[in-house]
């Protein structure tokens, strides 16, 4: 009986079964940040311990750092010390550090790939949900808090009950105007918030074959947004392409050696899951939120649900949601008006999300009434867009380009809605006062997505907005 | 020994209703900028308590009928969202000692067994008659046995249940496993050695 890509990691990274019956799994890739870690360090310290292996941690800073003004000292005193601390915590335990201005800091999830540090078959844990994101490469990819950090950090473990595996295959071929952020809310919204609890998620099928790594990033990001803790795609010809050259990767010989190896980790054909499901993508439109979760979603063509048609804690739900969002049941979502228009983050801040709008941006401009800002993933994509002057045709079009950073996916730092502002959103959570105003909206869309609704005023679908040619589904 | 078992936990209880609480709810962004978890309670769901200018919406947990609590009721998926622990630090610097829903997310759950906060896990039926007996009398004290699987408010017993994994951890203390993953190295260095990742140096 063949095996899955999780069983094989799994099995892999195992170090032992303990009492409780819960595994030690040994974790080949740990990252850090300022939010999550610093207190770790703590906790370390107070029990005498050391990190067990400092050449498994990189450390970078994401969440609170500004995208506007860097010069330290931070604006924010609190800010500035959370990166003080982690510096100074991973100089003094040897852990490779990424600052600002290094070249290579970034938001976690994006630094981790494009350095070369994620590669397929590891254990990987951040404390940072979003973490998932690695799975793109075969891996499995985890969220812990941040005791858990202290776990890891102490003995480069953590304790963990094994997750049953849930294949959804994804097939056929997406229409014109669908991204891998349209197929991940779609997939979000048919399994709900919760329908991936207790679950690794394994993409596969068609749609996810043909996908780049940068689109297999996207759609694993939001794994957590389903409960799920984490998801993966089986590494193929197009996950060794990626990884090539990429700075912390093997060369030469050791590198076609580490494909060998990487390949034995994807799922055998007859390997065995505890569920399957199947999406035929020529179902998934355009989709955005209407609510408060990221399940609460519909395609660009429908109308927000009614209450009455719902019944129990469901009919609360709705009814709270659209309270929360003022928006009338049965209202189109299309013409929902926006103040911002935000695109970035771990889900949608790579180059290739800069690159997509950008063809459709050039020579259009953001509506007055909307304020628009684009903020590369790091400091490696800020400067891979600057040589191909992508930041041009986004101010152009009036949006600012702000320096690499979390920026308004979470609000921490300076970047965030003001009042009940709504905002067309490329991240990954649309929870009440996630972007940092207490009564702000957010309605979460592909980067493409935001693009139009920034050029129109208000929730669009691109496709009529930028005239792309529609095709008939192919069934 | 990373602390002691926890076989009981009593208290009286209040019901913050809602699927789908969210760690953003929980303790809004704005409050995680720490570098110790210490100061977190007050933040706790604070926009759920307070408005835009601080003053009171008179929510539940600020209402004098349940002043004290130390169990917090909820409903389905409690707990969505972020990895952050800054969530159920807040929650237990409040002075919450054991949370009861319908159901947890994952990782919120995974957290808040280290800190030794049980999250157990009731139908909705049972949480509907839990609830009414608190709605009629806020000052009715209710026990949650691991042992037994079940609590127990005014004669009345319901039934809970708990990854079993989990609970034997409450019960033998092992709720905070760093000792546990301590205590053997070689285990740890024989499965490094066998996976042998190499890293440019960059």
């Amino acid at each position: 009986m063949g095996r899955n890509l999780f069983q094989k990691v799994w099995d892999a990274h195992m170090v032992r079964q303990m009492e409780s019956g819960q595994y030690q799994l040994f974790i080949a890739l740990h990252l850090i940040h300022e939010v999550t870690s610093p207190q770790a360090f703590g906790m370390l310290r107070d029990k005498h311990l050391k990190v067990a292996y400092p050449g498994r941690t990189f450390a970078t800073v994401d969440h609170i750092i500004p995208t506007d003004d860097q010069t330290r000292p931070l604006e924010d005193n609190m800010a500035e010390q959370m990166i003080q601390v982690l510096s100074a915590e991973t100089k003094e335990h040897g852990i490779e550090y990424f600052a600002p201005e290094s070249g290579s800091q970034g938001i976690v999830h994006v630094i981790g790939p494009e350095l070369g540090l994620t590669q397929p078959g590891m254990t990987i844990c951040c404390g940072d949900s979003h973490t998932s994101t690695h799975g793109a490469f075969g891996c499995i990819s985890l969220g812990i808090g941040t005791s858990q950090v202290r776990d890891v950090l102490a003995s480069q473990t953590i304790a963990m009950d094994k997750l049953k595996v849930r294949r959804i295959l994804v097939e056929g071929s997406l229409q014109t105007g669908v991204t891998a952020k349209d197929v991940i809310l779609h997939i979000i919204r048919t399994l709900g918030v919760n329908g991936g609890v207790g679950f690794a998620y394994e993409y596969a099928g068609q749609v996810i074959e043909k996908m780049s790594m940068e689109e297999r990033m996207t759609v694993c990001n939001m794994s957590i947004e389903g409960g799920a803790r984490c998801g993966y795609v089986n590494p193929d010809e197009t996950t060794f392409e990626y990884l090539r050259d990429r700075e912390r990767v093997p060369t030469g010989s050791d590198f076609e050696r580490a494909v060998e190896k990487w390949k034995s980790f994807a799922s055998d054909s007859d390997a065995v899951y505890d569920d399957e499901v199947v999406i035929n993508a020529s179902d998934i439109m355009p989709t955005v939120t209407w609510g408060v979760t990221p399940g609460q979603a519909i395609s660009i063509e429908e109308s927000v649900p009614n209450p009455e048609s719902a019944r129990g804690l469901e009919k609360d739900l709705i009814s709270d949601a659209l309270d929360y969002m003022k928006l009338d049941a049965n209202q189109p979502i299309k013409g929902t008006r926006i103040d911002v228009a935000f695109i970035g983050s771990c889900t949608n801040g790579r180059l290739s999300d800069f690159q997509d709008v950008a063809e459709l941006l050039k020579g259009r401009k953001v509506a007055d009434h909307v304020r628009a800002i684009a903020v590369p993933g790091s400091e490696k994509v800020d400067t891979k867009a600057r040589e191909l002057d992508l930041h041009k045709v986004f101010e152009e079009a009036g949006f600012e380009w702000r320096k690499p950073g979390c920026s308004m996916c979470l609000a921490m730092n300076p970047d965030k809605l003001v009042g009940d502002e709504v905002c067309a959103s490329s991240s990954n959570r649309n929870f009440i006062g996630r972007q940092g105003s207490p009564t702000g909206r957010t309605i979460l869309m592909s980067p493409i997505m935001v693009a139009a609704a920034a050029v129109k005023g208000g929730v669009a679908d691109v496709r009529e907005v930028f005239g792309l040619q529609r095709e008939e589904s192919k069934g | 020994m990373s602390g002691n078992s926890i076989v009981k936990v009593s208290g009286r209880g209040v019901y913050v209703a809602g699927n789908d609480i969210d760690t953003d709810r929980i303790i809004p962004a704005r409050y995680l900028k720490c570098i110790t978890f210490d100061e977190l309670g007050p933040a706790l769901f604070y926009d759920m308590r307070f408005s835009e200018d601080g003053t009171s919406k008179s929510h539940v947990l600020d209402d004098p009928k349940h002043a004290g609590a130390e169990i917090l009721i909820s409903d389905n998926n409690f707990g969505c969202g972020s990895s952050r622990e800054h969530a159920p630090q807040a929650i237990q610097k409040f002075g919450f000692k054991a949370i009861v829903a319908g159901s947890f997310a994952e990782i919120f759950h995974g957290n808040c067994t280290t800190l030794g906060i049980p999250c157990v896990v009731m139908t909705q039926e049972d949480r509907s008659g839990l609830t009414g007996l608190l709605a009629s009398d806020p000052e009715l004290d209710l026990t949650i046995d691991i042992e037994r699987l079940q609590i127990i408010c005014a004669n009345n017993v319901f039934s809970i249940t708990m990854k079993q994994s989990v609970r034997e951890a409450f019960l033998d203390a092992a709720y905070d496993p760093l000792d546990t993953l301590m205590a053997d190295q070689d285990a740890i260095n024989a499965t490094a050695a066998k996976l042998g990742y190499t890293y440019n140096p960059g």
